[in-house]
């Protein structure tokens, strides 16, 4: 099976790529936030495709990155800005994998508390955010209670 | 579930059967008296990093009359913490010599924070000590919750079925945003009254619209002053104005004094968490509808009721 993703069919606005990653669907304008919460930002070959065509969504984002070949926790972390994620796996120019990304129930560590009074950010303590809503994703905070929308959630870095 | 090491760190994890729980055990304690060796043996640890007098002492009393010893700080001048030990550290060397912590603390979350730290003990083979929030920045006071609670029940032989007012600054005080979210576990009416910029913030409205609690919004005491059965003031802070003649001017307007109780039922309890500026006029001290120092003495019975609860003394 050849890689078709939607972007390069259309004119190959986005080249193909031979072995990473594919992440499809993204709402538009939300790729380059994306690709630096998930650190691909350092050193591995990106493509980052913005406001292209989509059949089902109008317009969407997309992000190609080169050998590299996400975990199934930076999947759902994708799904805290665009559940509607899918996350193409290729090796040898073969799709090998297609997973839709899910919300998670709990982020450790990486996202940074909106509180600023939060003992999170004033001593050395881990942050762990819960999702306590999914329509729209609303994300707490463990220790202070503190919520944000997740589209507004800020990771360190 | 059961109370025996449990941490006391947010209203919210508490159920309305729990709530029944804690303040039968506080009246039965209130009633009844003390019994001095129910916590024999046991020791709490205070540790408050901001001082308050009234938490602080009505946790010691509680404390004392079951019979347990208490160690403490109050303010961090002269402790580890001015050399900059973190919470973790302190938390993990208290844990060793204290069978429960109590703490106050000015960062939001710290009391989860300790709760977690001396919960992760447990994998190592140490014992649970159980954490007791006194205040955690402008986040949650439970005991004061609890208090509040038992203090309405208190003196109106109920709680579900009564016409509750909170007034003052209801947009940034904690304990009226933790009582309304309380309040949401029983059948009441509630009546808000703030000036605009100080009214409760969306998500607590939302919340009590979605439990079916009929909530109206109000600017002044007068409109709702003759039909409730608890008036609960809080104090209006200088610094939420930008200027001092808005602030003299709304100071005003929320402050109670005996004129303004005439219309108010016989029934009906003033209640205040304190320390008060000028919101509650001394004249109304003497009125047998003032309660908010019966109110501020609640504090024992509760937190002797919890702290019996969570080191087992009471199941
Ligand atoms: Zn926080």
């Amino acid at each position: 099976m050849n890689v078709h993703t939607e972007g390069a069919k259309k004119g190959m606005i986005v080249s193909p790529i031979e072995n990473g990653t594919v992440i499809d669907h993204l709402p538009p304008g939300r790729a380059v936030r994306i690709a630096q919460m998930l650190g691909l930002t350092e050193g591995a070959v990106v493509i980052i495709g913005q406001n292209l065509k989509s059949t089902k969504y109008g317009r969407k984002d997309l992000i190609k990155v080169e050998n590299r070949f996400l975990t199934d926790e930076e999947c759902s972390r994708i799904a805290l800005f665009a559940p509607n994620a899918t996350v193409n796996i290729i090796r040898n120019s073969e799709l090998v994998e297609k997973r839709k990304v899910s919300i998670p129930d709990v982020v450790e560590g990486i996202a940074v508390c909106s509180n600023a009074n939060c003992i999170t950010n004033k001593e050395p303590v881990p942050t762990r955010m819960l999702t306590v809503c999914r329509s729209p994703v609303t994300i707490a905070c463990h220790y202070c209670g503190y919520e944000v929308r997740a589209e507004d959630l800020r990771f360190r870095g | 579930m059961g109370f025996m090491d449990r941490d006391i760190v947010s209203i919210r994890d508490f159920s309305r059967e729990d709530l029944e729980r804690i303040f039968e055990v506080a009246r039965r304690m209130e009633r009844g008296g003390y019994d001095r060796g129910l916590l024999r043996g046991k020791r709490a640890s205070l540790l408050f990093y901001e001082p308050s007098t009234r938490t602080r002492l009505s946790f010691q009393a509680a404390a004392q009359s079951l019979g347990a010893d208490t160690v403490w700080f109050a303010g961090v001048e002269g402790t580890s913490v001015m050399k900059g030990e973190t919470l973790k550290d302190t938390i993990e060397t208290v844990a060793n010599y204290a069978d429960a912590i109590v703490i106050r603390h000015p960062y939001d979350g710290a009391a989860r924070w300790a709760a977690d730290i001396t919960s992760r003990r447990v994998a190592r083979g140490e014992k649970k000590v159980p954490v007791i929030n006194g205040g955690d920045g402008r986040n949650e006071h439970p005991t004061q919750t609890m208090l509040d609670l038992y203090t309405i029940a208190q003196s109106q032989g109920r709680i579900d079925g009564l016409t509750i007012a909170m007034v003052g600054d209801l947009k940034y005080g904690r304990t009226v945003h933790s009582l309304a979210y309380a309040l949401g576990m029983y059948g009441c009416r509630i009546r808000l009254v703030a000036p605009d910029q100080l009214q409760m913030p969306p998500h607590v409205l939302s919340y009590l619209n979605s439990r079916g609690v009929e909530c109206t919004l109000h600017t002044s005491i007068e409109e709702i002053i003759g039909e409730v059965d608890i008036l609960y003031m809080t104090r209006i802070q200088r610094e939420r104005f930008p200027d001092e003649n808005e602030y003299n001017r709304v100071r005003g307007l929320y402050r109670v004094t005996r004129k303004t109780l005439q219309p108010a039922k016989p029934t009906m309890r003033v209640m205040h968490p304190l320390p008060r500026v000028d919101e509650i006029s001394v004249d109304v001290d003497d009125d047998s509808r003032s309660y908010y120092f019966k109110q501020a003495g609640n504090g024992v019975p509760i937190r002797a009721a919890l702290l019996a609860m969570v080191l087992g003394g009471i199941s």
